[in-house]
Parts: structure tokens; sequence; C-alpha cells
């Protein structure tokens, strides 16, 4: 097993993540595109951790938990946003425009 | 002794009865008269055994000169420091300086005495045979012993000169001044009692004619130079008040004004002078201490010098030289007795009694000895020639009397300028006597005819109705006009002698030049006063009224002054006259008891008599008096009789007299127009348009440049630069707005962008 093997799914899963974030309008999308970027970081720690000791892995459970977090921040805005607009698309929500 | 140190009571006896008349004038019986006739009557007798003192003073300094006569002689090289110092025993300490440093040398035994450095004692030691000259001359007078006593007057706090004294110096000079000025003030006081009698401010003219005989009495008495002017000064102010007595009268007040302001322009002169000498005499103000350095060579001459030509300028004011005379006939405007006064005794001779007193300076200063010709000569012979023919064309009696005097002033200061020391004094002293009773004599006519003076138009005639007045003037004419035996002839003489010209000897120069223009006004005075003597007592009466003859109140005082001014010049013969020798105790008197000898007064020589001269002058005066008696009592000189109006030279010449040379016609248009006419217009114009215009314009430009500053600076670089910020922010916040465009994709695209370009650096940077 090779690391670069492992390099090349976590950019794969980054890039497709990136690509979701960017691309998506369901809010719901983009939280779990957020997912798929956080894994593919996950996996880098990981496996960087198998050669160079068991830090990777600690940050690796950090990374996890906090994404758990964001996720239930994330969703519950998403969840108040469809309450007050019907929908969750985020090309409509534009109030930050200057 | 007792009299000698105690002068002072003169000067204050004349300020209390000023005041008291001041002040209880009014509520006595005879108007506060009796109180100035009184002190001044005291101050007269003060004055005799004040002159008395002084005779035995002299006389005991004589005998014990007599005594060390030997010792001084083989001691006369050194420059005899100690006989000096005995001389000056006298002086009370810290009246002067040179004398408190002399007495302390000579107790050390120092033989280099008086301040003196080695180059001057050289210059001493040469000066020392001319004294010693003088002695051998048969003289055989010690050195003056002068009586000096002084207070403080104020300190200044100044280093070097924390004193200011106030005090009497008692010479010769001063005593024979304190006789003079107390006899004519006596004189002159009971001739006023009659004479302004009813007037409308008598007690005020009491109370003047007191503190103008204090303020004489304090000028002549000077101890310092400080003293001198406040004496001069307040002089000069009682002159004003007197002379403007009956100030209703426009020109009176003119006249006063014009006496006094005249004579500040010769006090600036005055006030220069004494501070040149003051620094010169190493910062002191002490008349002996100027004039003892002046003689020993202690003061640069070029300083003595510029102090002499300062002083000449007070002197030409105070005492009516040309071209400041021009107030002087203006003051016959106050009361008769005034102006006998102020021209016999007191004012016009201040300045002659200056010159005397700080004689060394002039003297050093202005080269008189060997020298032809000086300004103070020059000055005076100007004023003796052009003064004498300005009394020709007066009508006014007065006046003729006032150019009289104004000549006979230019006699003494071209004495004083040809080092006749002590016949000025000696010509001032006749002078007062006989000019005195000419005024009184004048004020005599007029009180009888009707207060006029116009000797032309109102008189005539008098010498039956006057006889007292008529003989009494005759002789003080005589006096005036030299004619032997009376006074005049005795002093005149002498002047003419002192001049070294032609036949004299033994004087300090030779003054040609001067002695022709004395000459020339000697036979003006003897030709006007002729003249005036003509129009008054001879002929037909030509006034108003019934003219008589005054009371003895007036008359007495005449009386005296004739008598005196016939006699007095007994007090000055010659050592001889020819084959004639006088015995001692009658020649040369005067000079042996006025004229100081000593450290403290240049050793003059005096000019024997000398007959072609006295003759020649004899006969100027009688061809004056011959020719005038044809001209008037014998109608004769037809050639003459109206040649001023057939002739247009002559007319012309008599224009010019009667226009006073022009010199009222000068100062009144030419300067006084001058300054408020054109040159008035000048300043203003200056004024207007060039002081203004710079102002203007430097308001205008700053205003120029104010609104420069505001468009340009302010407006444009300042409010510029403001704007320019606010505008670039709101634009670059206008541009940079669309990238806020609220889509959070976006946002996160360029976020990716920007953190894979960082990446892609940071690989490339660090790779």
């Amino acid at each position: 097993m090779l690391l670069n093997q492992f390099l090349l799914l976590a950019a794969i899963l980054f890039s497709i993540g990136v690509y979701g974030v960017i691309v998506r309008r369901n809010g719901v999308l983009v939280l779990m595109s957020i997912e798929l970027i956080l894994n593919a970081v996950n996996i880098n720690l990981v496996a960087f951790s198998t050669f160079h000791g068991l830090d990777g892995q600690v940050f690796a459970l950090f990374v996890i938990a906090v994404a758990a977090a964001e996720v239930g921040v994330g969703l519950a805005i998403v969840l108040l946003i469809y309450r007050n607009r019907r929908s969750v698309d985020i090309d409509e929500l534009d109030e930050l425009k200057g | 002794m007792w009299f000698l140190t105690h002068t002072w009571l003169l000067p204050a006896i004349m300020a209390l009865s000023f005041l008291l008349i001041l002040f209880f004038g009014k509520r006595l019986p005879r108007k506060g008269s009796e109180i100035g006739v009184t002190a001044v009557g005291i101050c007269f007798i003060l004055a005799l055994f004040t002159a008395g003192g002084w005779w035995n003073h002299t006389n005991a300094d004589s005998s014990e000169a007599a005594a060390g006569t030997a010792v001084a002689a083989a001691t006369a090289d050194e420059g005899d420091p100690e006989a000096e110092a005995a001389a000056l025993s006298d002086v009370e300490p810290g009246c002067s300086k040179v004398v408190d440093e002399l007495g302390t040398n000579a107790d050390d035994g120092n033989s280099n005495a008086l301040g003196l450095t080695e180059g001057e004692s050289a210059g001493r030691a040469t000066a020392a045979p001319a004294s010693a000259a003088m002695a051998s001359d048969g003289e055989g007078r010690g050195p003056t012993k002068p009586v000096v006593r002084c207070s403080t007057w104020f300190e200044t706090g100044v280093a070097g000169s924390s004193l200011i004294t106030i005090g009497t110096m008692v010479d010769g000079q001063s005593v024979f001044m304190l006789f003079v000025v107390t006899i004519i003030s006596m004189l002159v006081h009971v001739y006023s009692t009659d004479y302004v009698k009813g007037d409308r401010r008598y007690t005020h003219y009491f109370a003047f004619l007191s503190l103008f005989t204090a303020s004489m009495l304090f000028f002549v008495l000077s101890q310092s130079t400080i003293q001198m002017i406040v004496g001069w000064e307040l002089v000069g102010v009682c002159s004003f008040a007197l002379i403007g007595h009956w100030w209703e009268e426009k020109p009176n007040s003119n006249a006063a004004l014009k006496a006094f302001l005249t004579n500040r322009v010769g006090d600036i002169g005055l006030l220069v002078g004494m501070i040149v000498l003051y620094f010169a005499a190493d910062k002191s103000f002490s008349i002996l201490d100027i004039n003892i350095l002046a003689s020993n060579g202690g003061i640069d001459h070029g300083l003595l010098l510029l102090a002499s030509c300062c002083l000449i300028a007070a002197v030409m004011s105070k005492s009516g030289q040309f071209v400041l005379h021009t107030w002087l006939p203006d003051a016959m405007a106050g009361p008769t007795p005034v102006s006998a006064l102020i021209h016999a005794a007191t004012m016009v001779v201040a300045g002659i009694y200056l010159v005397a007193r700080l004689y060394p300076v002039f003297w050093e200063g202005l080269s008189i000895a060997g020298s032809s010709v000086n300004l103070l000569a020059l000055v005076g012979a100007v004023t003796a020639m052009f003064g004498a023919l300005l009394a020709f064309v007066q009508k006014d009696i007065k006046k003729v009397l006032a150019y009289s005097t104004v000549s006979q002033l230019g006699f003494m200061v071209t004495a004083l300028g040809v080092g006749a020391w002590t016949a000025a004094m000696f010509h001032l002293f006749t002078h007062a006597m006989f000019k005195a009773c000419l005024f009184l004599g004048a004020g005599s006519m007029s009180h009888a005819c009707h207060h006029s003076f116009n000797m032309v138009d109102d008189y005539g005639g008098l010498r039956k109705i006057m006889p007292r007045t008529f003989w009494t003037y005759l002789i003080a004419t005589g006096a005036l006009a030299g004619i032997f035996p009376l006074s005049g002839f005795w002093s005149k003489d002498e002047i003419l002698a002192g001049h070294g010209s032609f036949f004299s000897d033994g004087a300090n120069g030779t003054y040609h030049l001067m002695l022709v223009m004395l000459i020339i006004g000697a036979f003006c005075t003897a030709a006007y006063m002729t003249r005036t003597i003509w129009y008054s007592f001879y002929g037909e009466y030509r006034g108003h009224g019934t003219p008589h003859e005054s009371g003895p109140r007036i008359t007495v005082p005449l009386i005296i002054l004739a008598t005196l001014g016939a006699v007095v010049g007994v007090l000055n013969l010659p050592k001889k006259i020819g084959p004639i020798e006088f015995p001692e105790s009658l020649h040369t008197q005067f000079e042996q008891f006025v004229e100081p000898v000593g450290a403290y007064f240049p050793s003059i020589s005096h000019a024997s008599f000398n007959i072609p001269l006295a003759l020649g002058s004899l006969a100027v005066a009688g061809a004056g008096i011959g020719l005038t008696y044809l001209y008037y009592w014998h109608d004769g000189l037809k050639f003459f009789q109206g040649l001023s109006e057939r002739n247009a030279v002559a007319g012309f010449g008599k224009n010019v007299l009667v226009n006073k040379y022009y010199f009222d016609w000068l100062y009144t248009d030419v300067i006084t127009g001058f300054v408020k006419g054109p040159a008035a217009r000048a300043t203003n114009w200056f004024n207007q348009k060039v002081l203004d215009g710079v102002v203007d314009g430097a308001g205008a430009t700053a205003v120029a440049a104010g609104e420069w500053v505001y468009d340009n600076i302010d407006q444009k670089v300042v409010d510029g630069a403001v704007n320019g910020a606010g505008v670039t922010a709101s634009e670059s916040g206008g541009v940079l707005r669309h990238l806020q465009s609220g889509r959070i994709q976006q946002y996160t695209a360029l976020f990716f962008a920007a953190a894979a370009l960082l990446a892609g650096v940071f690989v490339v940077a660090i790779g």
C-alpha cells in the first residue's frame, strides 16, 4: 500500500466536496459536500499517521467530533431557513449582497 | 569768613520773600511790595558784607603769598602742587573730586598732585613759565582761594558719580555778581513801587521780581553745572512771567512766548554742552573739577571744543547774540523796571557769566590765546556791530536800548572770546549800572508821557520838564558811548586793548577783525544814543497832556545809578597812563579781587593801557556824537537828510534795518511758515501716500495672498486631498461592491481559488 494512493483518494474526495459546495443549490447537499471535504482531510490525517505515529489519528477524531457539531448547527440553520422560506435553495439567500 | 560760607542765605531770603508775597502779599497794606523791598535790601547788605569778606580773604592770601614768594619761585618749575593744594583748602570735602584727591595726595607728600600723569605734568610745566612771568610782572598775586560749600542734593546710585551736590562757590566773580544783582534789583524794587502803582497784578509782579532775583543769585553762586542749569532755567521762567506781565494784550504774551521758546533753542546747546563736560571731567558736575581738568590738559581738546560750541549756542540765546537775539527787543513788552533788571543784572548776563565761569573750557577749547579768530569772538563782534546798526531805525526808545544791550553784550562776548576776561567782567559791571539807569530813565519818561515809548512821536523837549531824568540819562549815555572819564570809557577801552591788535601789547592774541567791528559798533552806539537824546529831550513836546517830573522813588534810583555809572570806572584804572603811574592801591583793583588766579583758571595776560587806542576810540565816539549833533541840532549834513527816499541803495539799507535784517521774517514766515505750510503738506503727503501706501499695500498684498491661498492651496490642494480621499474610497467601494454579490457559493469559489493559488505559490516558493 502506497501513501500516494490514499492521498489521491483524498484529493478526489476533496475535489468532489469542493465541487458540491460550489455548485449544489440545496443547502443539505452543501452540508454533505462539506462532510466530504472534512473526510478527505481525515483520510489524509490517518494515512500520514500510519507512517508518522498516532498524532494524525487523534486529529482525525477531533475533526470527526467537530464535523458532527458543525453538521448539527448547519442542519439547524437549514431547517430554520426552510421554515422561513419554504426552500433551502441557497441561491436565493443573497441578503448579504452589498 | 562767615559771610563767605553763608552766601546761600541770599537766594534763600529772596525765595522766601517770593513765597511770603505770593501767600500773604495781598493782605498787607502795601500789597507785598514791602516784603520784596526789605528782602532785597537785606540781601544787598549781605552782599556788601560778602564783598568785604572777600576783600579781607584776598588780602590775607596776598600777604601769605608774598611771604611765600621766594619759596614759590624756587618750586615754580615743579608746578607747585602744594601751593595749589593750599589754595584750594577752602573747598569743603566732597564738593570736588579733584580737590579731594589733591588733599590726600598732598598729605602723602605726593608731588604728582592734581591727578596728572607724567605727560600732563610736562604740559603743565610749559604753562608754569607763563605764570612765573605773570608773577614777575609785578602783580605778585598768590592763587585765589575760592570758598566752596556744598551739600548733597541727591544720590544717583550710578557708580563713580553717586552724588549730585548743590552749594555755593564764592570767589571774586560770584561776589561781584552778588553785588551787581542785589543793587540793581534793590533799585528796581524801589522804582517799581511807584512805576507799577495800581497795577492789577501788583502783588504778583513783586513776587516774581523776588523769584527772579533769587534765581539769578542761585545761578551766580552755582557750585555744580546741574545747579547752573537749574538757575538758568529758573531765570528763563521768571523772565517769561515778567515779560508777559500784561498778558491780556496779545503782543505781550507773544513776546513772552517768543523769549521763552527762543531760549529753549539755546538751552539744547546748554544741556548737550553740560553733558559733554560731565563725561569729559570724569563724571563730575563740579565746576571746580571741570575747570581744573580743562586747564591742566586733563580733558581732550576736541571735547572742549565741542562743549564750548554747544555752550556758545546757549549764550547766543540767553545773551541775545546773533542769530538768536530776536527775542530780546520783543522782551520790551514787559514793564520797564523788568527790562532794566533783565538787561542789566539778570537773564541776559547769565550767558556772559556762564562763559566766564567755565572759562578754561573756552580758553582751551577755542585756543583763545595766540589765535586771531574764534567762534566766540566772531559771534560777539557780529552782534556788537549789527545790533548797534539796528538801533538807528527804532522809534521806540526801549527798543533802541534793547538793541544797545544786544550790542553791548556782543562787546562782552567778544572780550571773552579774545581772552580779555577781566575786561568782559568789568564791562558787565559798568554796563549794568548805566544800562539800568538808561532803562529806568526811559521808564521815567514814559511815566510822564502817558505810558508811551514812542520817542519820535510822543516825546520831545523833556529837558526842561524833567531835569533829573535828563541829567541822569545824559550821564548814562556818556558812559555807554565811552566818554572819558565815565565808567564805560574804561571798560570799553580795556576790551579794545584786549584784542591785541594795533598799538596794544600784552594781550593774548591778535584779533584785528574783531577790533574793527567793535570800533564800528562803538561809533554807532555813540550816534544812536545821541539820537535818543535829541528825540526825547530837545525840540518841541509832541505828545499829549502835560508831562511832569517823576517822584523821588523813581528819580533817586536814577541818581544813584547815574552816579555809579559815572564813577565805577575808577575801580579798574590801568597801572599807568602814559607817564602817569597810579599808586598800587588805586589801579586794577577790580582785576585783583575778581579775576581768579590758580589751578582752576587759565593764566591769562592783560593788555596794558595804550593812549593811541584810547584816543582813537574816544575820537570815534566823539565823531558819532558830533555827526549826530550836526544832523539833528543844526540840520547839517544835508546830504544825509532824506537820503533813504532819494537813493535806492540807502533805501534798501534802511529797509533791511527796519525789518531787523529780516530775522523775524526768516523765523516766523520762512521757517515756521515752511514748517506749517509746505513741510506740513509734504509730511502729510508723505504720510498719506507713502506711509499709508506702504501700510495699505501691505494690507492689500496680504488680502490678495490670502485669496490666492484660499483659492489654490485650501480649495485645491487641501480640499482636493480630502475630497479625493473620499471620492477614491467611494469609487473603489463602488467597484468592490460588485464582489459582494451575497452568493455564498461564489465566495466559496473565490476562497478555494485563492487557497489553491496560495498553495501553488507556496509550493513554488518552498519547493
